[in-house]
Formats: C-alpha cells, structure tokens, sequence
C-alpha cells in the first residue's frame, strides 16, 4: 500500500550523505517501508533542530513528507540513541559494518519488519555484549537466511549426498557445502574443517541465546568469518567497505594488548 | 555562450538558470573585470599548494599561520577542511596553528586512516614543541570516529589531546536537542562567571 502523504513512522538510520549547501540525503530502515531514502533539510547547520536526531545508527521516530523524487524529513525524535556504540571505536565500527550490510541487502521500499528487528537487536547486542565478532556472525547469517541468499550446509551440492564429519569444502560461488570429491573441483572452493561447519550450522539453526555461549578459538572464529565474508562478498558482488576498517582497528589493537 | 553556461552549470549550487544569469552578467561586464575574473581562477589553479608543514592550502610555503611568530607552536588544533580554518579564524579566539586532515574517516564509504593526511600529522608530534592536540573535527558519526581514532594513534606519545566541546548551540533550543547533545551538553557544564 503507498504511504499518506504525511505519515509517521520508527526508523534506524543506515547512512547519510551530504546534499547541496546545508542538506543531506538519509536512507532509513523502517518496518512498514523498508529501506527508503528521505532528504533532511537543513542538517548541517548548527542549529538545526533534527541534526542531533538523525545522526546515522539512531532509532527514532521520523514524519516523513513523500515528495516529487524522494521523502522529506518533516520532523525526528530519537527514540535510542545507543550512546556506548559512539563512544568504542570497536563497536562503532561494527555497528557500521551491520548497518552498511542491511543497507546493500535489502531492496527499497518492500516491507521488511524481520530485517529491522534483527537490526535493531543486533545494534542492542553490540552496545552491551562482549564477542563483538559472534554477534556479527549471528547477524550475516539470519540477514543472508531473510533476504533469501540462505547458505546450504546439509548436503553436498554436486553428489546431493549428506556431509560426512571429515573436512569438507565451502564454495560462494555453489552456494554452500560440497564433499571432498565434488568440492575439489568446484569453482572457488576452500577448505571447510569440521568445527567451521558445525558452527555455520549453528548460526544458521540456533537462536541467539544458544549461539552467544559459543567461545570459538581464534583460528575457528577466523576461518567462519572468512567464508560467511567471501559468500557476502560473491552474493553483494562488491566488497563491503566498513571491514576494511574493523580489520585495521583488530590488527592495530593487537600491538597495543601484547605492549600492556 | 553555452559552453561558459555549461561550465558554470558543473559548480556546485549552480543550476541551468543561475548558469544562464550569470554568463549574461558576465557578457555585459567590462572587459577588465571580466579579465580579472579569469585571472584570478587561473592563479587560483597554478599558485595555490598544500603547506607542508598544516596541509592547508596556501600560495606560500610554509603558510602564513604556520610562518608567523605570534602563533603558538605549542598547541596544534586539527580539523577536517580547510573551510573549518577560516570558520575558527573569523572567531578570533584560537592562536595556536592547525592541521588539516582533508575529509574523516567514514568506513561505510571506504575512507579509512590511510585516505586522510594523520601520517603528517603524527610526524610534527615528534618533536618535543608540541603540548596540546585539540580535536576540531565535526561533532557527528564521521568526526567522532575520526577523533576516536586519533586519539588513540597519539595517546602513547604522551601529548595532551583535547576535543573541543559538544553542546547547545548559541540561538538554539534545549527543547528540541538530542539526548547526545543533551548529555555532553550537561558533562561539559561550567561554573558560571561574575
């Protein structure tokens, strides 16, 4: 159904960029109308009064104005403002990380309530728990299972057999598992050990209570988010640019933990 | 004609009409003002570089804020843009000198550490002369995270760093400010005065 011209509705703030002399250009994740784009005037100045509200990762409730090409912020109030995440560079970058991926993932403008709640828990979980990287994980498997680019971890997609406890293989390309015969041979396959697959299956079937017990060894959590990051990757077709800068914060904060 | 209209419908805030009022006014104009006007983009174009001491843009090198002797070495106050030094001058209220970094982090659009000028930064740090590093980027996501950033690069070299205050804006209102404005707002209170 097409919105009233003048409707209300609970937003998070994927990412902004700037419009003009004063303006920028939102995109929203709202329940009822997905992903949207809506043009805030005035931001950036100081004394606009919704700059402080629409700051990117905030929840609030927006009114929005449907206009010629795009909707028209006409008001904003924040409903969380998930301080912590502004205030740790670790979970920040994260936190942009989850928001950049909601933002290439869904298409504009088709309800998505299941896509925003996740979101929204996953930002929760990221201002309070401590394996930061196991609520991602969590969060790029139910994202890729709702927007329908579910991994297949059960069978092997050449033989159609069930996977055997052994090292089996883990093709983006395919999309999933193979066994070791077919998997030698299949398009940009790698090496899938046997605790790889039992926590992808995990990710995908547990809750994530379950999930959030789990205390993978480095090596392990490495070798999940290597291939959950190349299936992204091949299904966005482009890389995904906050890891870039979640990997750099990792590999300069390793330094400064051996020096302390 | 249409190509200067073109030309000018390119710059920002420009659009086909203003492109158009603008190439008539400068068709009516006298030749020397005209000329003065294709001069000064010209030289614009040649003479200005980066210093290389600030990174600001400059026609001299070192600029003149980082050249002259009644500016405080001691305090180095970093910003984005080079516009955001102009904003502190016309204050008046700042004499140290500045960095400019050229842009802030902003991972989800691939702007890492590595696209902004911190390397120069961290290379005038080295000697001893400076005492303060004050942070001036924008107080939203892409500044804080950049000033996060840089903060933690500098810590361990032992130089005080400081982020300029968050807070109410003079001619604003505390009833439509945010809870973040809000909470520095109320961190940052001071005594009053008189």
């Amino acid at each position: 159904m097409a919105p009233p011209r003048l409707y209300k509705t609970e937003a998070i703030v994927l990412r902004q960029r700037k419009l003009g002399e004063a303006d920028r250009i939102l995109t929203l994740h709202t329940p009822a109308y997905g992903k949207l784009d809506a043009k805030a005037k005035g931001v950036r100045k100081t004394t606009s009064r919704m700059a402080g509200h629409l700051q990117p990762l905030n929840r609030c409730m927006v009114q929005l104005a449907r206009g010629r090409t795009m909707e028209v912020v006409a008001g904003c109030e924040t409903l969380e403002s998930f301080q912590r995440l502004r205030e740790e560079l670790e979970r920040l970058s994260r936190a942009l990380y989850a928001a950049e991926l909601a933002d290439r993932f869904l298409p504009e403008r088709v309800e998505s309530e299941t896509t925003y709640r996740l979101l929204l828990e996953t930002l929760r979980r990221l201002q309070g728990d401590t394996d930061l990287d196991l609520v991602l994980r969590y969060y790029e498997m139910r994202l890729l299972e709702l927007s329908g680019f579910r991994p297949e971890l059960e069978r092997c997609l050449g033989c159609d057999q069930p996977l055997q406890p052994q090292p089996n293989f883990f093709s983006p390309a395919g999309g999933g598992t193979y066994c070791p015969p077919c998997g030698a041979g299949a398009a940009g396959s790698r090496r899938l050990s046997v605790n790889g697959l039992k926590v992808l299956r995990l990710l995908q079937r547990a809750s994530y209570k379950e999930v959030g017990r789990l205390n993978m060894a480095p090596a392990l959590a490495q070798e999940v988010e290597r291939h959950l990051r190349s299936y992204i990757v091949y299904m966005l077709e482009r890389e995904v640019n906050a890891a870039a800068f979640v990997e750099r914060l990792r590999r300069e904060q390793q330094p400064l933990e051996a020096m302390s | 004609m249409g190509r200067l209209i073109e030309e000018f419908y390119k710059l920002p805030g420009v659009g086909p009409k203003s492109a158009q009022r603008l190439t008539y006014y400068l068709l009516r104009m006298p030749a020397a003002e005209a000329r003065a006007l294709a001069e000064a983009i010209l030289e614009v174009k040649e003479r200005i570089t980066f210093c290389s001491t600030c990174q600001n843009v400059t026609d001299a090198n070192p600029c003149r804020i980082c050249a002259s002797d009644r500016r405080d070495r001691g305090m180095i106050c970093v910003v984005e843009e080079p516009l955001d030094i102009l904003a502190l001058e016309r204050s008046g209220s700042y004499q140290g000198v500045y960095h400019v970094l050229h842009g802030a982090i902003s991972p989800m659009d691939g702007i890492g550490p590595e696209e902004l000028k911190i390397e120069e930064l961290l290379g005038r740090l080295h000697s001893n002369e400076v005492a303060e590093v004050i942070l001036a980027t924008n107080p939203n996501l892409e500044g804080e995270a950049t000033a996060m950033y840089l903060t933690r690069l500098m810590r361990p070299l032992g130089v005080k760093v400081t982020r300029l205050a968050r807070g109410l804006p003079v001619g604003g209102d505390l009833e439509y400010a945010d809870d973040v404005t809000l909470t520095r707002a109320m961190e940052g209170r001071q005594e009053m005065q008189g």
